[in-house]
């Protein structure tokens, strides 16, 4: 069962070159948003916490509420960002990366997901349910497991390396 | 591609094909650091200039004084009044309900007993119903307090007044009792809080004036907003001149539910609330107003009548006029025309349900129009409107600079200042002033959603105001809302109500001290 998780197609250029550029555009997107909160000193997820909906609404309302929690989610929510954007770009431990980066973004979604009743603010069009943040996320963990970073990315040094110790 | 068509797997050795493959997308932090870069210093550039042009860039965030009660004697309250704004101010004393606290959240007891503990005991409770004076005599018996003193309840204020266990009082009664209570207890040496309309009539204001002035009392009327560390970050931007020549205020004050409209007398299942003549001193409560057979709606709803209060202009139109006063210094109007009518609430009310109030004050050269509903609860906001910029006072204050600015006209020529949005967003929960950054920073700002913090603590205003008269009591530093800032503020109020009543507009000659 793990080796049919963890095999890796077989693909072929277009193919790869796709997810490739995939990757690069979220690792970009994830990046930014975080070196984005990092450079603001009034940044705070507290806002986004407060308006949460939903049936996970009292947790994420009390980590907003928490003076103590609250500056550990801010911290850890903004430099993880930073760190999975960056791996993603270089395709860098590509699949670890990828399961962070979709869990934080379906995190994001659980806080406020686009329900019949529930109108966000950060919304852009029109969602039911299925929003850009599900969809990024999902995305993410298509790169997890079509894992591209061996192929292009730094993750191709490990591979090797690897494969040539196991060869040995 | 695939693993075997490129890299021979078996062989050993990394190729310099892999090496390029492996690097492929490095490059791309390159471009990203580049346009990051790109952007953001431009972004910092813009937000000083901004901020200087503003004459912003120097501006402090407000903060609390802290005073240290821990040394200070004890403060010994008598409270007026203990229906709904009474028990508000015992908490803001620091003294709870056990029913409160069992309903609250767990967030809105942290935020209440974060409060600093402000040395006062509630010494005495005066209520002509049996069940506010028992729920105050509770309330002063609150265990967390260790200088507490179970109080004593007095049947009538003078007692209380005579009493030598009290220092300072509190008036919460309904509006038509505030003078004549503020009167005694001046004469009778206690300090007074008193909440707005400080009267109900326009003689009372001087007999109030005149009794505060010839005593040494610490007197306080209950304009709690002038508190929000918006409004004095407001002061400040005025003061430097930032929008220029403010020749209008806006100021309105929406709700839309019975509660809002002053019908309190029922229990959300319909039901009557309690009290009937057996446990309600009818005759003390109505006091000096026309004798009227008892009845609970007049009871919990008297600001519907003309005989126990002023309506909307001395409940909520006075909180607006006193942060006019507060802010630009405005004084007494020279007139005032007011109209409205009871369009939504057709009950047996005899206060308007819509309310409007236009004020001049020639000598500012300033016009202040404000306007009310009880039926709707658009949010309409209000705002300070200068020839350079205009600023939106709630819990954020929000300046936009005006396109045909004259301070402002080359910056705005040159593209440097955005006419079409705020250009400045001042938000107290934050501890810097900043330009504003996102769409969603704008949304909540104005929505005034944003709790005000305090060195990370949510803060009450009524505690705020309190503490002040408490401070001014044993250190003799100023409150906000003294007799004369009362005198001006309440003044304004009759002139409004005088105006709807007679269906004129009404002058203040400031030679004979009276509404014309």
């Amino acid at each position: 069962m793990v080796n049919q998780w963890t095999k890796v197609p077989k693909l072929n250029n277009v193919q790869l070159s796709i997810l490739v550029l995939l990757r690069v555009l979220i690792g970009w997107h994830l990046l930014y948003e975080g070196l984005a909160k990092v450079t603001n000193p009034n940044w705070t997820s507290a806002y986004y916490l407060e308006q949460s909906g939903w049936i996970f609404s009292g947790v994420f309302n009390s980590i907003a509420e928490s003076s103590f929690w609250l500056p550990i989610v801010d911290f850890t929510n903004q430099w993880l960002l930073v760190v999975v954007g960056t791996l993603l770009i270089l395709g860098l431990l590509t699949r670890t990366s990828a399961v962070i980066g979709a869990s934080l973004l379906f995190i994001y979604y659980l806080a406020q997901p686009p329900l019949f009743e529930a109108v966000s603010m950060q919304a852009d069009g029109n969602n039911l349910i299925v929003n850009k943040v599900l969809i990024e996320s999902i995305a993410l963990v298509c790169l997890a497991v079509i894992p591209t970073g061996q192929f292009i990315g730094l993750d191709r040094v490990i591979y090797l390396v690897r494969r040539d110790k196991t060869n040995v | 591609m695939s693993e075997k068509s490129n890299n021979n797997p078996g062989k050993g050795g990394i190729k310099r094909r892999d090496w390029i493959k492996a690097m492929a997308t490095i490059p791309v932090l390159g471009a990203f650091g580049v346009s990051a870069y790109a952007k953001w210093s431009s972004q910092g550039d813009k937000k000083t200039d901004v901020l200087k042009t503003l004459k912003l860039d120097s501006i402090k965030p407000a903060s609390v004084k802290t005073q240290s009660n821990s040394k200070s004697d004890l403060i010994r309250i008598g409270i007026i009044g203990f229906g709904v704004r009474g028990e508000q101010i015992a908490r803001a004393l620091g003294y709870a309900l056990p029913e409160w606290l069992n309903k609250q959240s767990e967030e809105n007891i942290t935020t209440w007993s974060a409060q600093d503990n402000l040395n006062v005991a509630i010494t005495g409770i005066c209520d002509v119903f049996d069940l506010h004076a028992n729920k105050g005599l509770t309330a002063s018996d609150y265990e967390y307090q260790p200088q507490r003193i179970k109080a004593k309840r007095f049947k009538s204020y003078k007692d209380m007044l005579d009493s030598n266990e009290i220092d300072a009082v509190v008036i919460t009664t309904p509006d038509f009792h505030h003078a004549q209570m503020a009167i005694d207890a001046a004469n009778a040496g206690k300090h007074v809080f008193v909440e707005k309309c400080m009267t109900r009539t326009e003689d009372e204001v001087f007999e109030v004036e005149e009794a505060v002035k010839n005593s040494n009392i610490v007197f306080q009327l209950g304009h709690q907003y002038c508190q929000n560390a918006a409004f004095r970050q407001a002061k400040e931007v005025l003061r430097r001149n930032t929008a220029g020549k403010i020749t209008l205020i806006e100021t309105t004050t929406n709700r839309n539910s019975p509660h809002g409209a002053w019908i309190r007398h029922t229990n959300p299942d319909g039901s009557l609330r309690p009290g009937s003549p057996q446990n309600i001193d009818w005759k003390q409560w109505l006091g000096k107003s026309p004798t009227a057979p008892f009845s609970v709606d007049r009871f919990y709803n008297w600001t519907k009548w003309w005989d126990y209060a002023t309506g909307l202009s001395g409940q909520l139109m006075a909180h607006e006029v006193d942060l006019a006063n507060q802010l630009l210094g405005v004084g007494i109007p020279y007139s005032c025309s007011a109209s409205g009518g009871i369009y939504f609430y057709k009950d047996n009310r005899e206060i308007p349900d819509v309310f409007h109030a236009v004020f001049e004050y020639p000598q500012k050269d300033l016009t202040l129009i404000y306007s009310a509903s009880l039926a709707s609860e658009l949010d309409r906001g209000r705002t300070f409107m200068g020839h350079d910029a205009s600023i939106k006072l709630g819990n954020t204050m929000e300046i936009t600079i005006d396109p045909k600015s004259t301070q402002y006209k080359s910056h705005i020529k040159e593209n440097l200042l955005d006419t079409s949005q705020p250009a400045v967003v001042f938000d107290p929960s934050k501890d810097k002033v900043d330009a504003v950054t996102s769409a969603t920073e704008k949304y909540y700002a104005s929505r005034g959603l944003l709790y005000t913090y305090r060195d990370g603590k949510k803060v009450d205003t009524t505690y705020l105001h309190l503490k002040e008269w408490l401070d001014a009591i044993r250190f003799g530093t100023p409150v906000s809302v003294p007799i004369d800032k009362g005198v001006e503020v309440t003044i304004a109020c009759h002139m409004a109500t005088k105006s709807y009543k007679e269906k004129r507009t009404v002058f203040w000659d400031p030679v004979k001290r009276r509404i014309v």
